[in-house]
């Protein structure tokens, strides 16, 4: 009744809520505030210091870190609406925001949840009652059979109805097991008989379901938009194929090389979906496509505002909070003809997040010692206003340089959106600007993004979500494969050696004792050994570490540098490192202007991390196509492995963790024999699981956390001793 | 660059005191193939002298240095490129001690680094050298390391890897009071001062040796390889935890000097990342000297204050890479030594003190590195009016508190009849008083000969200057070696003449021939650096850094008030 009451008084909110962390309260920060809108942040002890806390004209603490006891606290986000008078909730992208009790517990409270009603939400979020829904609707669902008939002849009816390709699969299967695609009718039987005789020797229980087998699949989906007047239209399809174990990597809109009459056929059928469960506020209608045939299947509709929303904003022009929150004031759609929505150029996302791709793309947790977005970035919302000529650049972000990425939620660090007149334009941008986004301090899939951007499969459009499994290894990087060319090396060391200069030049300090003057000697010159490595080979396989360069520099007395490698000298003179890290140096004759940046090494270092940034290129003699280079600086130490502080599981018997997270399960006890490869320990961390296994057989000595502990990275999770046979 | 930074300084307003001084004309003004055959022939000196330093810094030579290596241990070197400051220049003294007798760096590389901002004497035994035992030049060495540590109040950080003395040697290294003990009274008598005394041992450190941990103030030892002991078994792991003579246990070499440059972090001294605290402590040093002198201190540290304020100073107008141009090839001849000042002092700026009296010696104020600083400079032969001069200029230094710089290019004081009835010796003794009780900083530069009375005059190292360096060029001895021939065949020819006999000219070259070339060997600046008569042999080029860093050094502190003795009138 109060949605009704709202809606006949189409006045904008003055103040709204929003339940949300990271870029996407941030966005719609942005938005309420041009409207004119007040804005509150809720925040969990984490994120006190936040940039969305910052933005906001008020914020409210709603709990400690763990999502569960902040962000999913529906209560405490409503209070926090109640005190500060906010009139609506907005729940962004994730935690509450498909969450139908949440919805109802905001009418209740007297709230305007911006979103669907509660019952689209709650039908949405069967994917059966949808199915159904869909079915009735006229929306193509994907056929197939879930029913307790059983007999062979009505199966294989059923398997003719739902067309072939088919997937027989077991009702209670799983890892494959009691599973068969079968192509044609002829095959059927047989196929079935063994799936059946898998499933009852699997899991006692040999009923089957039949699904239709999409070929190649795409994701494609369409925004969809409806107002509580009765209006909906669809602004257009996303493509989001590339992804990597269900988590999207590359998104973009238009979806390459569909027909018009296939787009039609899309939004049309996503409209009548979002009609068919009387949809209010953006939705998004979720399309398996038949990449040979472009047949389409519903595939599930997510009530809320999409992250990849920004790249149907960079195509139409238009700011979808700005709609979420018309709609929710019981507005009119500002634009109700599906005719007026335009449609221009082709916009491309990036998912930038901190995470490991050589390590299996582990999450990592850890500072931002620098974040430095592409030259010309802009971060609105309506087709950017980054104004970087026809290639405009949008970066949506809630972090800032200096800023921490928390265990506790998604290392997701920001959004690269790229709009450009044509996809290949655009591709061209997305590459050039992934190469400018510099990021320092924990590892991303920024190199990973631009390879995938560059993988000429990508480039001629219309991949499959199998791309990534298919393709993998080609755009993953190998650490054996590309070690840094001497040039890096070189660039490398002398920024080294300038940022320890830095470090012990102090303002005021006019003393000819200054570092500032250089090191001066009465003997010889200064000689300082650095061993350096490739920071993907230092993050890799046990022993990798041992791969890098060890070279010797020389500090001449003209200012100018000898790095000697392997035998070989490189001169460098002209050599110069500012504070924001812009470096030039001239390396036997040839001039380079990088980025570079020293971080963790300062006057006594023992391990630092250097990041060289060559946007106009590979460095010479390299052979591998690529503009960033990272390596692990350490000082040789004349004792080798006593000086080494990395020492491995199998010689210590201590299992660390992988990674910074929260112990979900403790899987072995003091005294316990385990097996190598047994699992020790669940760790999570944003969002991910990881199972600790044990390195090598051995009876458990020691286990240091219960359930529930944070552990650090590197942390001794247990102790082993090894089985003496 | 740094010119162009002096250059914007000024356009700021930051101009240094220097600025309101005149400029030197330091153009050389001789034909240019005079300059090129004088450049070319101290290029010739320079590529000698780092021909035997790079002798020196390959310390024992390969095989002993790989051996050294092999052990996990650092060299001598790299174990001071590791403790000081990065990328902060490193002022070693002395390199050349002991080389004419083939004892490399004397056994020991001492010298002056920045470690966390602090600048400390380092001195680092070297093992690869007979086994870093201290030989006669060794404590020589050592014992000069500290003196310098001493009057210049520098932190002493002795990097110990050392058999201890040479034993073949006892009697030169043990009793007398400039031997092995007078090391662990320095220590001590340092310590008492409060002069940090720091030891890391690196390596063995028997006997004697041992007493330099144990009489540091704060001690680290490394696993393994570090040692002590006096007699009997060797302590080890044990001597942090068991003896308590080690403070501090590292891993290795390198972990070693990391806690080595924390402990200099926790001195709780005056540094370059706290000048605040410099001036804060020279303050209290002043008011815990507030005699006679109090005043003047006052003033010094208000100065000290100010000199932290200006920030910049101008690199000289000329190139400092041209001294060699300047030195005529032929010692005899002479030349203007303002040329050599103009490419010394900041911005080639120079107030010039009685320019036109007394014209054999040129005096005046200029600064180095922002620092103020009077320089008394030979330019010919001494005469009474010059020896005045410059014990008048001596006298101004004191009263203001300011250091001096000498250049020293000195064949002696005009002899002669006339001379000496116009009192030359004791205006000579004049001078020779006022550089004997000035207690300003003194620090001497040999840029030509050094010969009698003018080596006196002109603070020799008898004359305890804080810091002593030769150019390559340079000759010392008491007398020219012609000179000094003469002398003994007129001597000679003499006494024949009494016998009424005649020398032959062959008869006098016989004795004139040992004579002059002992004198060429004993004079030479490699003969003097092995016998640490001096600093070390620098290039020219260096002079400006050389004169710069350790003028810095030594104005750390207030200078004593000074009180000159009986002048003879």
């Amino acid at each position: 009744s109060r949605r009704r009451m709202s809606a006949a008084s189409n006045k904008m909110f003055s103040k709204i809520l929003i339940a949300n962390r990271g870029e996407i309260a941030c966005r719609i920060i942005k938005t309420a505030k041009r409207m004119g809108v007040a804005t509150v942040a809720v925040y969990s002890d984490a994120d006190a210091n936040s940039l969305h806390v910052a933005l906001a004209d008020e914020a409210i603490r709603i709990g400690p870190p763990p999502a569960l006891e902040s962000y999913l606290r529906g209560d405490n986000i409503l209070e926090a609406a109640t005190r500060s008078g906010a009139q609506a909730v907005h729940p962004g992208y994730g935690f509450l925001s498909e969450n139908a009790t949440f919805a109802k517990q905001c009418a209740s409270a007297g709230v305007t949840f911006i979103g669907p009603p509660e019952k689209a939400i709650d039908q949405m979020g069967s994917k059966s009652v949808a199915k159904a829904i869909m079915s009735d609707a006229g929306v193509p669902v994907c056929p197939g059979y879930h029913g307790e008939d059983q007999s062979d002849a009505f199966l294989e009816e059923e398997a003719k109805r739902v067309g072939f390709p088919v997937m027989i699969k077991a009702v209670m299967g799983g890892g494959g097991k009691g599973m068969r695609l079968v192509q044609t009718p002829e095959g059927f039987q047989s196929a079935l008989e063994a799936c059946r005789r898998e499933a009852a020797a699997g899991f006692a229980d040999d009923r089957m379901l039949l699904e239709r087998y999409v070929n190649e699949p795409r994701h494609v989906e369409v925004q969809v938009f409806a107002d509580t007047l009765g209006n909906a239209v669809h602004l257009f399809e996303r493509d989001c194929s590339v992804q990597r174990r269900h988590q999207k990597v590359l998104e973009e809109a238009p979806a390459p090389g569909i027909s018009d009459a296939t787009r039609a056929e899309l939004g049309e059928a996503a409209v009548r979906a979002a009609k068919a469960v009387g949809y209010v506020g953006a939705g998004t209608v979720e399309f398996l496509m038949d990449t040979r045939t472009q047949e389409f299947f519903f595939c599930e509709m997510n009530t809320r505002l999409q992250v990849e929303h920004p790249v149907t904003e960079m195509v139409t022009g238009l700011d979808l909070v700005e709609w979420q929150l018309r709609v929710a004031a019981g507005q009119e759609l500002p634009l109700k003809n599906q005719a007026d929505i335009p449609l221009v150029g082709h916009a491309i996302e990036a998912r930038i997040c901190a995470e490991n791709v050589a390590r299996g793309f582990l999450p990592v947790a850890g500072t931002l010692r620098r974040m430095r977005l592409p030259s010309g970035a802009g971060s609105g919302a309506g087709g950017g206003d980054g104004d970087g000529g026809e290639v405009k650049i949008r970066v949506d972000t809630g972090v800032q340089e200096g800023d921490a990425v928390s265990v506790h939620y998604d290392p997701m660090v920001a959004k690269l959106i790229v709009h450009a007149p044509t996809r290949s334009a655009g591709l061209h941008g997305l590459r050039k600007a992934l190469r400018d986004f510099q990021v320092v301090g924990l590892p991303t899939n920024i190199d990973f993004c631009e390879r995938v951007a560059g993988h000429r499969g990508f480039e001629e459009g219309g991949v499959t979500t199998a791309f990534l499994e298919e393709h993998g290894d080609e755009v993953v990087p190998s650490p054996e494969t590309m070690p840094p060319p001497p040039h890096a090396v070189v660039l490398a060391s002398v920024a080294v050696l300038l940022e320890e200069q830095t470090a012990v030049t102090f303002p005021n300090d006019t003393s000819p004792w200054s570092a500032r003057s250089g090191p001066w000697r009465a003997v010889g010159v200064r000689k300082q050994k650095l061993a350096l490595a490739s920071r993907d080979t230092a993050a890799g396989a046990d022993g990798a570490d041992e791969a890098g360069s060890e070279v010797t520099v020389e500090c001449l007395a003209d200012g100018g540098y000898v790095v000697e490698m392997q035998g070989a000298r490189f001169a460098v003179s002209g050599a110069q490192l500012d504070a924001g890290g812009a470096m030039t140096a001239i390396v036997d004759g040839r001039r380079y202007s990088l980025d570079a940046t020293v971080e963790g090494w300062g006057a006594v270092g023992a391990e630092g991390e250097v990041t060289l940034w060559c946007n106009h290129g590979p460095l010479e003699g390299d052979g591998y196509d690529r503009n960033r280079y990272e390596l692990v600086v350490t000082r040789p130490r004349g004792r080798g492995a006593r000086g080494s502080s990395k020492s491995t599981a199998e010689s210590t018997g201590r299992v660390t963790s992988p990674m910074p997270g929260r112990v979900v399960r403790v899987l072995a006890e003091s005294g316990q024999d385990v097996e190598k490869g047994q699992e020790l320990m669940i760790l999570e961390a944003m969002k991910m699981e990881h199972t600790v296994p044990a390195p090598f057989a051995g009876k458990v000595d020691l286990v240091s956390y219960v359930a529930g502990d944070l552990v650090d990275e590197g942390s001794v999770l247990i102790t082993l001793k090894p089985l003496t046979k | 660059s740094r010119l162009a930074r002096g250059a914007r300084a000024a356009a700021r307003g930051y101009a240094s005191s220097s600025m309101r001084f005149p400029k030197l004309n330091g153009d050389l003004d001789v034909p240019a193939k005079t300059a090129l055959e004088s450049r070319l022939a101290m290029q010739e000196m320079v590529d000698e002298l780092r021909s035997a330093l790079a002798t020196v810094e390959a310390g024992g030579g390969d095989l002993a240095r790989k051996r050294h290596s092999a052990k996990g241990k650092l060299l001598a070197r790299e174990r001071i490129e590791a403790i000081v400051d990065p990328g902060s220049p490193f002022l070693e003294l002395a390199p050349l001690a002991g080389y004419d007798e083939g004892i490399i760096s004397g056994g020991a590389v001492a010298g002056i680094g920045r470690v966390e901002g602090v600048e400390c004497m380092i001195l680092a035994n070297d093992a690869t050298i007979k086994g870093g035992t201290y030989y006669p030049i060794t404590v020589k060495k050592h014992l000069r390391a500290q003196e310098v540590a001493q009057e210049n109040r520098l932190p002493c950080i002795y990097l110990v890897d050392s058999g201890g003395a040479f034993l073949p040697k006892q009697a030169e290294v043990f009793p007398d009071k400039e031997h092995f003990g007078r090391i662990f009274f320095n220590q001590a008598n340092m310590s008492a001062a409060g002069i940090p005394q720091v030891a890391v041992v690196m390596g063995i450190c028997t006997a004697g040796g041992a007493y330099v941990p144990a009489m540091s103030d704060e001690t680290v030892i490394v696993n393994g390889t570090g040692t002590v002991f006096l007699a009997g078994p060797p302590t080890r792991q044990g001597s942090d935890r068991l003896s308590g003579v080690a403070d501090h246990f590292a891993e290795d070499d390198e972990d070693a000097i990391s806690i080595a440059r924390s402990i200099v972090a926790n001195f709780n001294l005056p540094s370059a990342t706290n000048p605040s605290q410099r001036v804060a402590a020279m303050n209290a040093a002043a008011a815990a000297a507030s005699g006679g002198g109090g005043e003047r201190e006052r003033s010094k540290s208000q100065e000290g204050a100010t000199t932290a304020a200006e920030q910049q100073w101008d690199e000289p107008l000329f190139d400092p890479r041209e001294m060699g141009s300047i030195i005529p090839t032929d010692s005899k001849k002479p030349f203007d030594v303002r040329k050599v000042i103009a490419r010394l002092v900041d911005g080639s700026r120079f107030h010039e003190f009685k320019e036109r009296y007394g014209t054999t010696m040129v005096t005046g104020f200029g600064h180095l590195y922002g620092q103020s600083v009077g320089i008394v400079a030979n330019n010919g032969v001494l005469f009474s009016e010059s020896a005045l001069k410059a014990a008048h200029f001596v006298e101004l230094c004191c009263q203001r508190g300011i250091p001096i710089i000498f250049l020293q290019n000195i064949t002696g004081f005009m002899v002669g009849k006339r001379y000496e009835h116009q009192g030359i010796a004791k205006d000579g003794a004049k001078l020779v008083a006022a550089v004997s009780c000035a207690k300003v900083p003194k620090i001497t530069c040999v840029i030509g000969g050094s010969y009698g009375a003018g080596n006196y005059g002109m603070c020799g190292r008898a004359y305890s200057p804080r810091f002593l360096f030769m150019w390559p060029n340079a000759r010392i001895s008491v007398m020219g070696g012609e000179q000094a021939a003469n002398v003994l065949a007129q001597v000679e020819k003499d006494k024949r003449e009494r016998s009424g006999e005649t020398l032959g000219e062959e008869e006098e070259a016989k004795i004139k021939d040992p004579i002059l070339n002992k004198f060429e060997r004993e004079s030479s600046p490699y003969y003097s650096s092995s016998r640490l008569w001096d600093d070390g042999v620098i290039d020219p080029a260096d002079t400006r850094k050389v004169l710069g860093l350790t003028l810095h050094v030594a104005t750390k502190d207030a200078a004593p008030p000074t009180s000159f003795g009986v002048f003879r009138m």
